[in-house]
């Protein structure tokens, strides 16, 4: 019995752990370390209609558990992801999640639509959260009318199931996903990184060239799962949750907030294996919690009339 | 690619600089010098791993060798592990300098500065057994912070500069250089910046190899933490990892 395949709209999951977008590329550097079949799905870099550079370096800093980041949307642009990228990650049996981005909203509708129309690309995952972009990204993130407004545009030239990525610097992210959910969207993803800032004691000026980066890994964790905890109980479409995932026990507790599939980012710089390991180590800690399916998890944590873990029995 | 190695010997150089010596099956896979590990100091904090170069590869012993300069939150608690202790490390990650660009017979310059000179230990090593004939030019801070003069003797002629003065020629390499009008068929370096662009700005006309430095993710080419731009263009680029971190000078924009 395969107790972690998983459906969501347009992906039909063998697992469902996949690399976050920004923190795997293409997939090429990780083909390295192992078999990308073996992932769940693939979510890609960010990809706008135009080849970007960002922002100019130092573009990450350390800070506690975690690391800021401002990479600013560097990637080659659509016609190189469309003519390499994707064709070579075909030779995977794996669906790729198109992660898009765009400084407006023509931009993002371009993009969208001829992405959707490449063969290995199930699905798309609006990039409406990167703090780290002047115009575009975040503000798109903030404002629910925009973030609805945006979502309808993009689902009508979509033609694959449409997740939005969601802002985790927002005051009332329910209200967020609410109204992405009334746009059509199809599911949601969350959390994009949260902004932040770390100032060189030595030189008294910030560490990224950027001045202000998003911040990811471990540290975050505990705000995805409020977060995703919050979101799920408010909306009926399913939810990819991410945010400081390093092990089989973080995927655990992200279903149970109310996820239905997670993404790993930043463990991968750490642990280049670290998918691979999550799910190999995903059955035995399912049986061990006594779950016969993974998705049985999802939402527990508030879900009410189930019966308590029967664990360790 | 990853391994748990165990480390031989720790042992302070000078001061604040530390050569670790690690076994394990990785040394294997270790040819070109110039290249890279990413170490995973501790299980937790911090969280990421520091890149460091390799100065010594020894497959006979199954041995290699880095030298580093404690310094921040991660090379100073390296600097407590102790011989029996093992570390996490991923590697060898990157390109390092073409061994082949000097032919036997030929001179090759090395320039080195501070926590840059290490990787040109091995590069020195497999110059002179190719029968290349090998100078040395490191520069320090002071003093008390010269490390491997006597090893690179080995080698060839070694030079070396303090910017205080405190020992060998006051001033930088590039002093050395001019000084003793060092000449050359390849020059291969690996240092500070601001060193890297003298040199290159000196020798417009000749072979350069330089060695960069950038702030890592991932350190294996995927997350675009460590990119430079390429002469006269907006957008193209090059991976300080996994294109680098050894460039022919003028490849990209220092
Ligand atoms: C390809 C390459 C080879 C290197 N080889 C050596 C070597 O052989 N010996 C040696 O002593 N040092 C080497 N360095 C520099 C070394 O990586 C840094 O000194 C080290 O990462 C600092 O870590 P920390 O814990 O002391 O500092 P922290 O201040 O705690 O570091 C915080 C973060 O900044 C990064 N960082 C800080 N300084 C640097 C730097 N100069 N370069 C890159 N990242 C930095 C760290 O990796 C970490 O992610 C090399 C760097 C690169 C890119
Ligand atoms: C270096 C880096 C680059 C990222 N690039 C993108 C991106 O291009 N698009 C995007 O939607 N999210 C991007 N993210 C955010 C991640 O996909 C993820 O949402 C976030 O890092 C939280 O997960 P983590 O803690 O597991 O890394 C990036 C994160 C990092 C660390
Ligand atoms: S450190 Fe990630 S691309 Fe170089």
């Amino acid at each position: 019995m395969n107790r972690l395949a998983v459906q969501l709209p347009g992906l039909s999951l063998k697992n469902p752990i996949m690399p976050a977008s920004g923190c795997f590329g293409f997939g090429r550097e990780y083909a390295r370390f192992y078999d990308l079949s073996m992932l769940g799905a693939i979510m890609i870099k960010a990809t706008t209609l135009e080849p970007r550079f960002g922002n100019p370096t130092p573009r990450v800093a350390e800070t506690p558990s975690g690391m800021l980041n401002a990479i600013g949307l560097q990637n080659p642009g659509l016609e190189k992801v469309l003519e390499e990228e994707l064709p070579w990650l075909a030779q995977y049996d794996v669906p790729i999640i198109a992660n898009i981005a765009g400084s407006t909203m023509e931009e993002y509708v371009e993009v969208a639509k001829r992405m959707s129309q490449a063969p290995n690309v199930h699905a798309l995952e609006l990039n409406i959260s990167c703090p780290n972009v002047k115009k575009g990204g975040i503000a798109f993130g903030t404002v629910p009318e925009v973030a609805a407004e945006l979502t309808k545009l993009v689902k009508e030239v979509s033609e694959v199931p449409v997740y939005v990525k969601l802002s985790p610097n927002v005051t009332n992210i329910v209200e967020m996903a609410k109204a992405i959910e009334a746009a059509g969207a199809d599911g949601l993803t969350m959390i994009n990184t949260l902004l932040g800032m770390r100032i060189d004691v030595k030189t008294a000026k910030p560490i990224l060239a950027n001045r202000t980066g998003g911040l990811s890994g471990p540290a975050i964790k505990p705000i995805a799962i409020r977060m995703i905890y919050e979101v799920s109980q408010a909306v009926s479409i399913p939810i990819i949750g991410m945010g400081g995932i390093q092990s089989a026990e973080d995927v655990i507790e992200f279903f149970y907030a109310g996820a239905s599939a997670v993404a790993v980012g930043t463990a991968n710089f750490i642990d280049p294996f670290v998918c691979p390991n999550i799910i190999a180590e995903l059955p035995a800690l399912l049986e061990e919690l006594g779950f016969d399916h993974i998705s049985e998890c999802t939402g527990r944590s508030w879900k009410k009339g189930e019966p308590t873990v029967h664990c360790g029995t | 690619m990853k391994e748990q190695m165990t480390i031989v010997r720790h042992e302070p150089l000078a001061k604040q600089i530390y050569e670790l010596t690690l076994s394990g099956s990785l040394v294997q896979t270790m040819n070109e010098p110039g290249r890279f590990v990413h170490v995973k100091v501790a299980e937790y904090a911090p969280l990421l791993r520091r890149p460091l170069s390799l100065c010594d590869i020894n497959k006979e012993a199954g041995e290699c060798t880095i030298i580093y300069r404690a310094e921040g939150a991660g090379t100073t608690l390296l600097a407590k592990k102790c011989p029996g202790e093992t570390i996490d490390v991923l590697g060898p990650l990157g390109n390092g300098f073409p061994v082949e660009a000097a032919k036997a017979g030929q001179r090759a310059l090395l320039v080195g500065g501070g926590i840059g000179v290490p990787p040109l230990y091995e590069l020195a090593k497999q110059l002179a057994s190719n029968g290349v004939s090998v100078t040395m030019v490191l520069g320090f801070q002071t003093k008390e912070v010269v490390f491997y003069e006597q090893k690179f003797l080995t080698y060839g002629e070694t030079y070396v500069a303090t910017v205080d003065g405190s020992y060998g020629t006051k001033g930088f390499v590039t002093d050395v250089i001019n000084e003793r009008a060092l000449s050359f068929d390849v020059l291969y370096a690996c240092g500070p910046k601001p060193m890297l662009k003298a040199l290159e700005q000196q020798f417009p006309q000749k072979e350069v190899y330089l060695s960069l430095e950038e702030r890592m993710g991932c350190g294996v080419g995927a997350c675009f933490a460590c990119v430079c731009h390429v002469p006269n263009s907006e957008t193209a680029y090059k991976k300080v990892c996994s294109d680098g971190p050894v460039f022919k000078a003028g490849e990209v924009v220092l």
